[in-house]
């Protein structure tokens, strides 16, 4: 049964939602890539709660006039209205008081949702039970939604994953470096509004299947995932995009299978699940990672003081350098150096002198600047330079009695 | 209007919101003077799966068992963030989205998965409260504020949420001046030996506590607007840190009463004859105050920006 969702082979409808799903989540994922570098992801927050009165206005309008209240076009089409009022609110109580952002986008939110609800309440004592689909938007629904309504959402993600792609250039310019962006001729005003655009189209789109309240997830969790894997700003609006349709596709696949399921809430738990994946395996930046990277750093240290320390002679207290230098053939289990830890000892004694020497020269200064106690002076020097600062160490002395 | 009305039908509930709404304005002001204004809707998302998750666990709607699972939840959130944002290396406002919407999910989910059909638990509930349902139905007239037995059927959240708004003042007036040299100047606060990070986090908690207790009356809608809408218009009113707190509580008193007779009377001015949602009016009041003080309050610029 999931298999069939999966492989959209579970009636028209099905289908067509699971298709519209995806491909918002990959839109919203390579979206909000450029939300999360230009560091407004919570942006997104607002925009998505401002949507609300404007649904609200939408369907009184469409029932004053005589239509049906319903209509998913002109109810999108108030959402998007709404909510870009409410962007504006936000960018203007940042640029002309002296409130931060993160003030202004919790008033804003909060406000516009405030007014939303007393519209519903009002639309609720409007009309009798024809207002009953528009609390869907709150959480989303996929269950009984009809064909042109999945025809919109997945004509309006694609469209909106076509402008992305367009505009991506520009965009990548303007996270990372504004200034250098003006300079080429990029309107950052207007560059940064088509960013917010594009998030608003995602968010207007989303509505319908995941609700209001968790569509910011769509546009947030992927980039942050994304991030965990790589450097290069391409390979994460790809690797976003992948994961936010991945989360949407099997989203929307489960709750097809179990209509128990609401679409919204699955999606982001999926979307989820990559992330704790991400966060804990990726290379390099994955917190498995920088455990191992630790590890291994803990035991070049231990190996390099217990090498030292039996060069000197001293006794070594610390048991996991023994267990270190004796796994290592080193030493024995007392910490009694063998014939090759002795050798290893002694080179190890003789690396700390010759670096001793080449950070007391200015000649070696920028060989020096490499010295961090673990580095080995072979990858550092060549052979004739070694060779010479072992003449000035000199030969074995004796050691007056 | 005559007493015998007003005081069981709009006395409590007028008095639970504008005692929640300064409960919530308080420590709202030190949020976003640290710029962690957003704290609160992340905390007001989160107590839906802690309701949830109580309800699960204890198998009835009761207060104690709820609001200790809100409380739970918002501190489990603001662990989650903080690792999130440590083990990731993500910033905080991304880590604040990824783990509010997620938890929220998970309480969606649960509750749709679960058998509470037959019990008052549901997301929209969870929005936006009952404010109007909080009734004192033992009530009279203004006679009953001196009578014990009609005093003893006052609604239960009335009781919680004066418990909150004392929490909140107790310990505003126990850390101020900690509070305020660490909102200022962290460094400096940190040099005489305040330990700044746990304070930090003891304001949040502050603030969940509020937040649960005001959620449990009134709906996560207002909490946020609370937390935000009046603090952030005293803030363009004043430039002294105790006028912005007298300030917020005058806008947050203002928005609740203005915002419940709009919802409940408003209305039945204009001709219809039911009532719109209170909370949702209380905030809409409080963005309205917001945005007469960003057009007209006299310290609404920048202090070095010049007037465009």
């Amino acid at each position: 049964m999931l298999w069939n969702a999966l492989t959209l082979q579970l009636g028209y409808n099905a289908t067509l939602v699971t298709i519209g799903a995806t491909l918002l989540g990959i839109a919203a994922g390579v979206t909000g890539t450029f939300l999360y570098l230009r560091k407004r992801a919570l942006v997104s927050d607002a925009i998505s709660h401002a949507t609300l009165p404007g649904v609200g206005i939408a369907f009184m309008l469409m029932v004053l006039l005589g239509g049906d209240g319903r209509a998913l076009p002109g109810l999108l089409i108030g959402a998007a209205v709404s909510s870009w009022i409410g962007l504006l609110c936000v960018s203007w109580l940042t640029g002309r008081t002296r409130l931060s952002e993160d003030a202004a986008i919790g008033a804003v939110l909060s406000v516009f949702f405030g007014f939303g609800i007393v519209l519903l309440t009002v639309i609720q004592t409007m009309g009798a039970g024809r207002a009953a689909g528009l609390e869907s938007f709150l959480l989303g629904a996929t269950a009984g939604m009809l064909f042109n309504d999945a025809l919109v959402i997945a004509l309006g993600g694609a469209l909106t994953l076509v402008a992305v792609l367009i505009l991506r250039r520009p965009m990548a310019l303007l996270a990372f470096d504004p200034e250098y962006a003006a300079a080429r001729g990029i309107n950052v005003g207007r560059m940064d509004l088509a960013i917010m655009a594009l998030a608003l189209a995602v968010t207007v789109i989303g509505l319908k299947i995941v609700g209001l309240i968790l569509i910011v997830a769509m546009l947030i969790i992927p980039p942050v995932t994304a991030r965990f894997w790589t450097d290069r700003t391409d390979h994460m609006v790809m690797i976003s995009g992948l994961c936010g349709g991945l989360a949407a596709w099997a989203g929307a696949a489960i709750s097809a299978v179990a209509p128990a399921m609401p679409t919204g809430p699955i999606i982001v738990l999926v979307s989820f699940g990559l992330f704790v994946a991400s966060l804990f395996l990726a290379p390099n930046r994955g917190v498995l990672a920088a455990y191992l990277r630790h590890v291994r750093f803990q035991r070049r240290v231990h190996m390099r003081q217990g090498l030292l320390a039996l060069a000197q002679g001293q006794p070594i207290y610390e048991a996991y350098t023994v267990r270190l230098l004796n796994r290592a053939g080193l030493a024995q289990a007392d910490g009694v150096p063998t014939e090759a830890g002795r050798a290893r000892a002694a080179k190890a004694l003789r690396d700390e002198k010759r670096w001793e020497l080449v950070r007391a020269d200015q000649a070696f200064e920028s060989a020096a600047a490499l010295y961090d106690g673990l580095r080995d002076i072979e990858t550092v020097l060549t052979g004739d330079q070694i060779a010479e600062i072992d003449q000035r160490i000199g030969g074995p002395q004796g050691v007056a009695s | 209007m005559s007493g015998e009305e007003f005081v069981p039908l709009s006395l409590t509930p007028m008095l639970i919101g504008v005692l929640a709404a300064v409960a919530c304005a308080l420590p709202g002001n030190f949020l976003v003077l640290r710029k962690q204004a957003l704290i609160g809707d992340a905390i007001s998302h989160v107590v839906l799966p802690g309701i949830v998750v109580a309800f699960l666990i204890t198998g009835v709607v009761a207060a104690a068992p709820m609001m200790l699972g809100a409380a739970g939840a918002a501190l489990v959130s603001v662990v989650m963030i903080e690792a999130i944002r440590r083990l990731g290396n993500i910033e905080p406002g991304a880590a604040m989205g990824l783990t509010f919407t997620t938890l929220f999910a998970a309480g969606v989910l649960l509750l749709e998965q679960s058998d509470t059909s037959s019990v008052h638990l549901d997301v929209e509930h969870a929005l936006y409260g009952n404010l109007e349902s909080l009734i004192w139905l033992d009530a009279i007239g203004w006679k009953s504020l001196l009578d014990p037995v009609a005093l003893a059927g006052l609604p239960s959240e009335l009781g919680r949420v004066v418990i909150a708004l004392l929490g909140v003042c107790a310990f505003l007036w126990l850390f101020w001046r900690p509070l305020v040299l660490s909102t200022f100047d962290e460094s400096f606060a940190q040099a005489m030996g305040i330990a700044t990070n746990r304070l930090g986090v003891a304001l949040v908690m502050v603030a969940a506590l509020a937040a649960v207790a005001a959620f449990d009356a009134v709906g996560s809608i207002i909490v946020i607007a609370m937390f935000i809408c009046p603090p952030a218009a005293a803030r363009l009113m004043t430039n002294r840190l105790e006028h912005q707190v007298a300030w917020s509580v005058v806008f947050a008193v203002l928005s609740a009463v203005l915002g419940y007779v709009f919802a409940g009377y408003g209305p039945l001015w204009l001709g219809f004859d039911n009532a719109v949602s209170a909370a949702g009016m209380i905030a809409t009041v409080s963005g309205l105050i917001l945005a007469l003080a960003a057009c007209f309050a006299p310290h609404r610029h920048r202090s070095r920006a010049p007037v465009v």
